[in-house]
């Protein structure tokens, strides 16, 4: 299993429980739309699979491994190694070429930059900016940046990709071509959980999760 | 949509998970990436230090280059002047130096030359008979050789020092101080003191005499003149001797017994050019206070990075976030929040010592001072500079290494 959440709560403080309960197993290479209503808990769970944050009760497998147990170290070189995201505020830094970019996805690999660079360029002929490799983000368009950020994520071939809302910020044109790439390249393997608002995009999803008010209430394959 | 079967196989997973990894050339590289993304807040925050630094330099710089001046100025005056005088017996009486000594020394091997003064005791100098006894202006009278200025190295400041004349008539010379005691500036016309119940003329005016600044406060006069006038003793008070500048120490060696060869341990000898280079050495040691104004230049240059950081740090919780979320470590982000700390202070080290190198080159300049910075200014300024980066960067660093890594998915 790529994934695997047992009963997983996550409570803030305050009392507020952001996820009650959730469980689910996401095989290898499986695609997944979490769609539901805003404070459904969607985002708190890709953050919980990514790691970013330790779940307050049940039990969390990312590839593989209990995470429960793991020091934060640990995780961070999960993240490092086999996880990329993917924000709906891209997040690329401002004064980094595209190649660059993408190259800093690999940083914490300890890798050398030549090889990152290398590595980089490959991963943005993927993603078709080849032309766009010197251009900075300011340069770029909104889909072009945001399939830079698709570049950075799958460069190092994560096990998993997470994605919240990638095309909250495009237009539907280049929203549906940001999709279809992410479509593409996970056919190499990589196991896709996407969050979304928009239907016509969890239909094109395989598999798709509904959530409401930190529970799912819906888990269908098509 | 494409199906997941068709994906090539991917490499069985490891059983223990790699760790992240920063090196240190990625970790400098991501430091200066950072900064030079703002380089204008860089430069700001960085010039604080350049100030505190660059004024600690030239407080180092200006105490060594005044250091250097008077050590040039010594060895224009010569280091191989040795002076002789009586020094006292056993039970503290005053030795008096033989009136053979002048002879018996010029003849010693390795001696240039020598000249003597002779003190003439209860005689004081007064600008008119009118002034009370008791206001003697701390000025003495001795008796000289006309050779006295070329041994000790010294020059007029006005007029001439004595010669054939003086010896038949009342003339006298006034030493640096003397003169200025007596408000006398210049020789000319009939310029007259009142010396010891007769009118002298004088005719001369002496600068100062670095190697032995008592014949400062000194008005001088003939040894005839001192011998007719006032029945002056014959037994030098102190003579001053030029050595062979290879052979110093050796005709020091031998000078007492020269002097007086029945009683050598009555004979005092010195090398004023020794004493002179200690002084030298505490005028190379700046002033603390100086050094503690630089010191909390250094302490507000100080602050001002550890706040821009403050302020970097919550500008840039998306950036530490998307890095959290790419795989580093809280230890990664602080150490880079650090690095930027230091690499920016150690920028503003190097920016100072070129400010305070600056500054003393100016001030040399200004003064005709050679131009000095001491070497471990060219260490410890950039050194300086790196470690209280560092120190002010701790704060920041720990604050960025708090923040939360969900931080890249919240802001959009």
């Amino acid at each position: 299993m790529a994934l695997t959440l047992d009963e997983v709560v996550k409570e803030y403080p305050g009392g507020v429980a952001a996820l009650r309960g959730v469980s689910m197993e996401i095989p290898d290479g499986d695609q997944v739309a979490v769609v539901g209503p805003s404070g459904s808990g969607k985002t708190t769970m890709l953050t919980i699979m990514g790691t970013l944050e330790r779940a307050s009760g049940g039990r969390v497998e990312v590839a593989g491994r209990d995470i429960a147990s793991a020091s934060d170290g640990q995780l961070a070189g999960l993240r490092a190694h086999e996880i990329g995201f993917v924000f709906q505020g891209f997040h690329l830094q401002e004064s980094m070429s595209a190649t660059d970019n993408v190259a800093l996805g690999m940083l914490y690999t300890g890798q050398p930059l030549k090889h990152r660079r290398e590595v980089a360029r490959v991963a943005l002929d993927r993603v078709g900016l080849s032309h766009r490799r010197d251009f900075k983000p300011k340069q770029l368009s909104g889909g072009e940046r945001q399939r830079v950020a698709i570049a950075r994520a799958i460069a190092k071939r994560p096990v998993i990709v997470l994605a919240d809302e990638p095309t909250g910020n495009l237009d539907s044109k280049s929203g549906g071509e940001v999709i279809a790439l992410l479509h593409e390249l996970a056919t190499d393997g990589a196991t896709l959980v996407l969050i979304t608002h928009d239907e016509k995009i969890a239909a094109s999803f395989p598999r798709q999760v509904q959530m409401r008010d930190g529970e799912i209430v819906g888990d269908d394959r098509s | 949509m494409t199906s997941t079967t068709e994906a090539p196989p991917r490499p069985p997973r490891p059983t223990s998970i790699d760790a992240a990894r920063l090196p240190l050339r990625e970790l400098f590289g991501t430091a200066v990436q950072g900064l030079r993304t703002r380089r204008l807040r860089a430069a700001l925050s960085a010039l604080g230090i350049a100030i505190g630094i660059g004024a600690m330099v030239a407080v180092v710089g200006v105490s060594a280059s005044a250091q250097a001046n008077l050590l040039a100025e010594i060895d224009s005056l010569g280091t191989n002047l040795l002076t002789v005088t009586p020094g006292q017996t056993f039970l503290g009486a005053n030795e008096v130096l033989p009136d053979t000594a002048v002879p018996s020394i010029e003849h010693q091997l390795g001696v240039q030359s020598a000249a003597a003064v002779y003190q003439v005791s209860n005689v004081n100098v007064y600008r008119s008979p009118l002034v009370p006894p008791a206001e003697t202006g701390g000025i003495g009278v001795d008796a000289a050789g006309d050779n006295l200025p070329e041994v000790m190295g010294t020059t007029m400041a006005s007029g001439h020092f004595l010669n054939a004349v003086s010896n038949q008539f009342p003339e006298c010379v006034l030493g640096a101080q003397a003169a200025q005691v007596l408000q006398i500036t210049q020789v000319g016309g009939h310029l007259m003191v009142y010396l010891g119940n007769t009118w002298f003329t004088v005719v001369g005016i002496m600068n100062s005499a670095l190697l032995d600044t008592s014949l400062d406060s000194t008005a001088f006069i003939s040894l005839p003149v001192a011998d007719r006038m006032f029945s002056e003793q014959p037994n030098p008070s102190t003579i001053y001797v030029r050595a062979n500048q290879n052979d110093v120490v050796g005709v020091s060696n031998l000078l007492a017994a020269t002097a007086d060869p029945q009683n050598a341990d009555g004979v005092q000898v010195s090398r004023p050019s020794d004493a002179l280079e200690a002084r030298a050495a505490a005028k190379g040691q700046f002033t603390t206070l100086l050094l503690g104004l630089g010191a909390v230049a250094l302490l507000v240059g100080a602050i001002g990075i550890a706040n821009i950081m403050v302020i970097s740090v919550l500008e840039r919780r998306g950036e530490i976030g998307l890095r959290r979320a790419l795989g580093a470590t809280r230890r990664h982000i602080s150490s880079q929040f650090l690095a930027e700390s230091a690499i920016l202070a150690f920028l503003g080290g190097i920016a100072g010592l070129a400010l305070g190198a600056g500054a003393t080159e100016i001030y040399a300049l200004s003064r005709h001072e050679p131009f000095v910075v001491p070497l471990y200014a060219l260490v410890a300024a950039p050194a300086s500079g790196f470690v209280i980066g560092a120190i002010a960067g701790l704060y920041p660093a720990a604050k960025a290494a708090r923040l939360s890594p969900t931080e890249a998915l919240r802001s959009t």
